[in-house]
This record gives C-alpha cells, structure tokens and sequence, in this order.
C-alpha cells in the first residue's frame, strides 16, 4: 500500500462531565489511503463520531485527545487551531448527519456555499464566485442552481440540504473527507442518490472518504474496508468483502444479525371475515397555506386493516403517510370520504364519541425523545392513560402500569427513571407500553424505529411482535424501511404524493412490484452484502438510464 | 404577505383610536377643575369661568370632546393648553432633546448590552461570565434617581467631568450621564438575552459545520452565530426604544433636561389635559411604529418568518 492520507494511531479520548471524566475513544487505529473508503461502524455512543471529530480538531472543549492523527505528514492532535483552520475545510472536509440543522438557517445557501468556494481561493470576484458555486451545486446535481442560490434551508428537502452540504464540502476539492452518517435521516430512495454521489467523488476525485454509519446495507454499497467500533474500542477490521462474508468479532456478528433483509419470511394468514378496525375510503386532505394556496397532502386513498393484521404504509416523506395516520385519531382535517374506526365515523364524530374512539387507539410516533413528557417518570408516562381514561386508582392502577411495563421488559428501578435517562430503545419500548396500555384495538405506529440503530431496533421490533401476538390489535405501520416492513407487516400499502399506488400483500408487493415507483423504492434499499449490493446498484442505475431515456424519447 | 400588512396596519388602527381615548377619559376624570387652577389662590368669576369652559368646549360630553380633539389630531392639530400655548409648539421645542436623549441611550444599550452579552456567550462560566451577571443585576436593582443622583455626585460635582444638569454643555457631553441612567436597565436586559441564545446557538450543528469550513471565530461568532441569536435582543431594543423616548420623565427631571418626559410632567402636575394628551397621544405612535419595526425587522433577520 502507498503512503496511507489519514493515519489515525492509538486514539484516546476522554470527556469530562460535572468532574467526571469518561473514556470515550480508547486505542483506536486506523488509516485511509487516498481513493478509498473506509466505513467506521457502530450503533451510538460507540466512539465513531468522536474518533471522526477528533480528526479535524471539531471535539467540544471538554475533551481530552491523545495519540495521533496524522493527515499526510501533518500531525493533527495538538496542532494550532491556526493549522487546523487550513486543513479544515481546505484538505480535509465534513458532511454531518442531520443536514438541514448543519445548515445555518438564516442564510441562503448561495451564501453558505460561496463561503466556502472564497475559503479556498479569495481572490475570485464576485462573477467567478458565484460561477464557481453554481457549478458545484450542479455536480451534486441540485436542480436549477441559478434560482436555487437566494434558497434557505427550510426551503428544500433534507436531501437536497444533503446536497449543499456536499457541495460545500467539494469546495476545496478535499483529499479527505468524513461523511458522519450522512443518509441516516434521507429517504432510501434519496439515500441511494447521496450515495450515488459519494461514490461519483470518488471516483472522480480521488479522495479518500470515512464513512461513519450504522447503517450495514450503506457499508456494504460504498466501502472499500470496515472498522467496527463498539464501547469506544476496535472490535474488528478487514476488507468489506471478508467482514461481511467471514465477521469474527461475535459483536460484529450480532451487527449482521440484526439487519433486517427484504425476503426470508412465509406468508401470513389474515381474517377477512370480520369487520375491518379501519376502513378509510377515498379519503382526501387538503392542506390550506396563505402562500401556497391548497396542498393535497392525501389524495383519494382506500384501505382497510383488519382485526390483528398489520398494514404498511410506506413511502417516502411527504406522501402523505403520516398525514393517513393522524386522520384516524382524527388530528387531520378531513376535506372528503370517510375514515371509521371500529365502525365509528371519526370524521362526524362528536367530541364524546371520538373521546371514546381515542381509547380504542394507541399511537406510537417517530420520536421517542419528543413524544414523551419529561417531567414524567416512566411509571407516571404509563400510568396517565389507564387513570385519566379507565379511572383506575391506587393499588389497582400500580399493579396495572407494573404488568404493561413488564410486557415491554421494564422493571423495578426502572419505573422511576425520566425519559433522559432511557436510551432511544428503552424510550420507545415506553412509548409503545402506553400506546397499549388501554389494550387498544388498533395501533398507530409512526415510523417507530427509524430513530433506532440497527441492533437496537430489532430488540424494539422483537418486543413490539411479542405484544402484537398476545394483545392480537390491528396495527397500521408507517414506516418508510422497506426491510422493517417486510420482516413485520402482513399487508403493504405503497403511498405516492398522497395517491395509493400499490396495494397487497406483503410477499407478493415486495418480491413482485407492480409499479414502477415500488420496484424503484425496494431497488434502493442497501442490501448488507457487498457483492449482492454491487449487483443491486448495477441494475438499479441502468434502469433509471433506462427510465431516462425513455422519458427523453 | 400584503394581507398579513393590512391586518396589522387595522390592529394598529384600532389600537390607536382605544388607548387614545382611555388617556383622554382618564383626564377627563381627573378631579379638580383645571380652569379655576389657572387662577392660583385668587377666585375667578363665574362668567369667566363660563366663558373658558365654553371656549375649550369642557362641558361638552366626553365622547364630543373627543371626537374634536381627533379630528384636530388628523389635521396636525394637538390643541392649545389653558394658558393658550400650542401643544404643537410645547412638544416640537422639547422633542429634539428626548430623542437625542432617547437615541444616545439606545445607542449605549446596542454598544455596550450586545459587547457585554458576547463576552459572557463567550466567556459562559468564568469568572468574567458571572463577574457580567452580578454587575448587570446589581444595576438594574438600584432605583434609577439612587443612579441618577450618585452619578451627579461623582461625576458632577466630585470629580468634575461632566455637566451635573441642564442641557447648556449639548451633545453628547450634557448627554453621557443621564443617557447612562437610562440605559444601564436596558443594556443589562440586552446582554442577557444575547448571552442566553447565543449559548443555545453556539452549540447547534451550523455552527459545527461553520468550524469544519475552516472559518474564522470572528466570522463563525459575527455572523453565523450573531444574526440567529439577534432575535430575542432586536425585540426588546425596538421596544424599548418607545420606552426611552417616552419613560424618561425622572432622568430628566434629575438632569433638568426640558425634553418631552419634563413637559408631560408639569403638564400632569398642572392639570393641563391637551397637553396631556397631546404627548400621551404622540408615544403611543411612536410605540406602534416600534412594535411595526419589530416585526419587520424579524423577518429581515429570519427568512423562515417570511416565508409563513
């Protein structure tokens, strides 16, 4: 191998709370050569995105770093912030994970992007800089660059925010660059792209790249080599094809394990003889906005879950899933057809009969941080429903909230802990523990787990199988992980801004898509196999070459 | 957007026409008749009492009086006192002298309150951080003549500086001290309020991927992290800019500085209610315009409250 671009060796770090001081990275080695990619893995609080911030001297001020980061020849750790202020930015660049909050919100992103371009070279004018970022926002494939400089965050998608922080990146045409999970908040059908473009740069520029994810089907698509961090340590590293094909480290075994992979799961047999939980039809939402005049998030969509079934709803976001969600606990207004649930009309209800409805349904949202009250212990969280809904007291309502919290594996000390103190897993076992605490016959989960690291995620999926087969309530899954929805689901119903394009039962929708667009969403799901993965991606982009062409012809 | 504009030009409207006439009934209300005051100890005849009061139209219902009074205002018209004087006249003599006042005031409080909140953000912990806190509640928690009088004492009269009263000395020497009494509650507020979002701003992740751009503190903390933190503080700087020109009654007083807060005040003293009014009425236009601003000003530093 030739003179390795990052070198990292024997990286520690340590961070210090209220006096206390914790090891957070201890021993970690590693190298980049350039044109490579090497992907950190790891589910949170495994040390990878400190090890990554340590590189461009990033850490917050209560860190403590030792050993070395060498880029090129350059030792980093314990350089000049003056050093490090020409390597950041100019040799060495950054994509963050959540990339509308990585953007500043209050300017355009023309401004943000020519900061960058006038970093690298300041004494281009203002034609050749404008110029400059306007060309780097087409490489990353941003439509219409001129219109979309005078554009703030808000006003574009996350993956277009992906986009400009790329763009940004690309600026100084880095040797190195560190993408910290840069696809964990996107769509898959938006992941892929990104991913396109990483792989593009690449290729084009010959950077090196390290990838930091948790994402296996995201490795096995873009990574030359793999480091598997747990605990702050190394657990394992090799090629990415040995690691997937032959893991040693028990750790990263259990990683593989617990990826949901599309396939792999018989059929299940549904009753179609009794009456549907909820039954929406031709259910149309129209959203009114002073500026925009009317929106049709949901646009004449019919479906119906039965008893102890669970329905996907997939799709990518603002197609209108969420949007279905809330119009059967009846938080969406309704502009047409009807959506009942139990045989109760939500639309025309009145505010007794919803209330009633209410305890019928449970609802389980995205994010478990947000969705639970921080001032309430987990026992309090669980306990609210059963007292201000069933009227339980006392002993009674103890023994109750116990036995629910059990379901989901909760007990003793844990009763009394608050929602920080839970990690996101334990938070959102909480969240569905309340969501089916009244034994509701119909569940709501909102993208329950895409907020969820892998391993973490099957623990939640396995919990919420095991209280789905002993409570048998119906269940609508929105979700927008394709690999989530076929290891869980019974029936798929796939969402296109707002329309129902596809509809059926999970095997047959998953491994045999009708539509174009369903057979685009299952192409892009990243499969946790280099080879497989390579094989996916070829066909996924010559279909679109195909679909492109057609589209010009 | 125009709508949202014309919703607002109405609130102001109707806020114009009802504290306008609270103040007018207030005065209205005041014991004691302001005609048979103008004679001091001496008693005045029946029918020059009769005669005035007819002629400032005092035994008319409120209600008309009012309408007369706004339909004066809506030709530029702000009345004439007892003693004949054009309030008009009274308020352009003495307004010079409060916005000066108002606006050195307003000036210190963006200086000073914005240095003084940065360097706390900044410095957020150390001993300058808390060293910040402890002055700022420290000064506003002094009753503003206790200021006001000590900072004669010292400057004026001790030390010999600055001017003790009076506006002879003009700007800014005769302006320093009592723009600094006035503002010391203001700037404490600023500072604050830029130290407390610019705390939350620092840690947001713009401000990580402003760093791993390689820029410099100076512009991550002058411009990324200023303009977003801003809001809180422009609030109250535009607000409180009504405040200044019109609150200032006891500085000027201390100060004897003839601006608009020294005439409201003999006026209220003197029962003159036109002039009452007249200055009452001048403010609350000057606080609408302030609240206006605010808002424009959000949207300036906010696309996102633009784009609603």
């Amino acid at each position: 191998m030739t003179q390795p671009l990052l070198t990292i060796d024997d990286l520690a770090i340590d961070f210090t709370v209220d006096g206390i001081t914790a090891r957070a990275v201890e021993a970690v080695s590693l190298e980049v050569a350039a044109g490579e990619v090497v992907a950190l893995v790891g589910e949170s609080g495994s040390g990878k995105t400190a090890t990554a911030m340590a590189v461009l001297g990033l850490l917050p001020s209560n860190a403590r770093v030792s050993g070395s980061v060498r880029l090129g020849e350059d030792e980093l750790i314990g350089a000049d912030e003056a050093v490090l202020r020409e390597v950041r930015g100019k040799r060495a660049a950054m994509v963050f994970q959540d990339p509308q909050g990585a953007l500043n919100p209050v300017f355009s992103i023309g401004f943000q992007v020519m900061e960058s371009v006038r970093r690298q070279d300041p004494s281009l004018s203002r034609r050749e800089l404008r110029a400059r970022t306007i060309e780097l926002l087409e490489r990353v494939e941003i439509p219409e660059p001129e219109k979309r400089l005078g554009y703030y965050p808000h006003q574009l998608s996350g993956g277009q925010c992906q986009r400009v922080v790329i763009a940004m990146a690309l600026a100084s045409e880095p040797e190195l660059l560190i993408a910290d999970e840069p696809t964990t908040a996107l769509d898959v059908t938006v992941q892929a792209e990104i991913l396109d473009v990483l792989r593009g740069l690449r290729e084009r520029l010959s950077c090196g790249i390290l990838l930091i994810t948790h994402d296996m089907g995201v490795v096995a698509d873009l990574a030359d080599r793999v480091v598997v961090m747990r605990n702050g340590r190394v657990v394992e590293s090799g090629g990415a094809v040995a690691v997937f094909s032959r893991p040693e480290a028990p750790y990263t075994q259990e990683l593989l394990a617990s990826v949901p992979r599309i396939g792999g799961r018989e059929a299940t047999e549904v009753d179609h003889a009794k009456p549907a939980v909820l039954e929406v039809s031709d259910l149309v939402v129209d959203f009114h906005s002073r500026r925009r005049g009317v929106f049709r998030a949901v646009d004449g969509v019919t479906f119906s879950v039965q008893p102890s079934e669970i329905l996907a709803l997939v799709g990518e976001s603002g197609s209108g899933k969420t949007t279905i969600g809330r119009s059967a606990i009846g938080l969406s207004p309704v502009t047409q057809g009807s959506v009942r649930v139990a045989g109760h009309d939500v639309v025309h209800a009145g505010r007794a009969e919803r209330r009633e409805m209410r305890r019928k349904v449970g609802v389980v949202f995205q994010n478990p941080a947000a969705s639970l009250n921080p001032r309430y212990t987990v026992e309090q969280t669980v306990s609210e429903p059963l007292r201000v809904v069933l009227g339980l007291r006392g002993r009674e309502l103890r023994e109750r909230t116990v036995s629910v919290l059990e379901s989901v594996g909760f007990s003793g000390d844990w009763l009394t802990r608050y929602g920080h103190q839970l990690s996101g897993g334990q938070r959102q076992r909480v969240s569905i523990a309340r969501a089916v605490a009244l034994d509701p016959v119909l569940l709501i989960a909102d993208e329950p787990t895409s907020a969820l690291d892998v391993s973490v995620q099957a623990r939640v999926l396995d919990v919420f199988r095991e209280l789905q087969a002993s409570l048998g309530f119906a269940c609508l899954f929105i979700s927008h992980d394709l690999a989530v929805v076929d290891s869980l689901c019974d029936r798929v119903a796939v969402l296109r801004r707002g329309r129902l394009i596809e509809h059926g039962e999970r095997s047959s929708v998953l491994s045999n898509p009708q539509q174009e667009y369903t057979r685009e969403l299952v192409a892009a799901v990243p499969v946790p196999d280099p080879a497989l993965q390579a094989e996916q991606r070829r066909r996924r982009l010559a279909e679109l070459e195909a679909s492109r062409g057609t589209a010009v012809a | 957007m125009i709508r949202s504009l014309s919703q607002r030009l109405l609130g102001l409207v109707i806020v114009f026409f009802g504290v306008t006439f609270i103040i007018y009934a207030m005065v209205f209300a005041l014991p004691g008749d302001p005609i048979r005051a103008l004679g001091g100890e001496r008693p005045i005849s029946d029918t020059t009492v009769a005669a005035l009061r007819a002629a400032y139209h005092l035994d008319d219902p409120l209600i008309v009086q009012y309408l007369r009074y706004i339909g004066g205002l809506l030709t530029g018209d702000f009345g004439t006192d007892f003693l004949g004087r054009s309030v008009g006249e009274q308020m352009l003599r003495a307004l010079p002298v409060t916005i000066v006042l108002g606006l050195s005031a307003w000036a210190l409080e963006i200086i000073v309150g914005l240095g003084l909140g940065i360097i706390a953000a900044l410095r957020r912990d150390t001993w300058i951080d808390r060293g910040i806190l402890i002055t700022t509640i420290l000064a506003t928690s002094i009753p503003v003549f206790v200021v006001g009088v000590s900072a004669q004492l010292l400057f004026g009269v001790r030390w010999g500086i600055l001017p003790v009263a009076g506006d002879k000395a003009g700007w800014p020497v005769a302006f320093i001290l009592p723009a600094a009494v006035i503002a010391i509650y203001g700037l404490a507020v600023v500072s604050r309020l830029i130290r407390t979002s610019m705390i939350d701003n620092l840690g947001m992740d713009y401000v990580r991927t402003a760093r791993a751009k390689g820029l410099a503190p100076s512009r991550i903390v002058g411009v990324h992290v200023l303009r977003n933190s801003a809001i809180p503080a422009v609030t109250f700087l535009a607000t409180d800019l009504g405040y200044l020109l019109g609150g200032a009654v006891v500085v000027e007083g201390i100060f004897n500085l003839p601006g608009i807060g020294n005439l409201l005040f003999s006026a209220i003293r003197a029962h003159e209610g036109p002039t009452v009014v007249g200055i009452s009425t001048a403010l609350i236009l000057v606080f609408l315009l302030t609240s206006a601003l605010v808002d424009f000003l959000h949207t300036l530093l906010d696309p996102r409250i633009r784009h609603d």
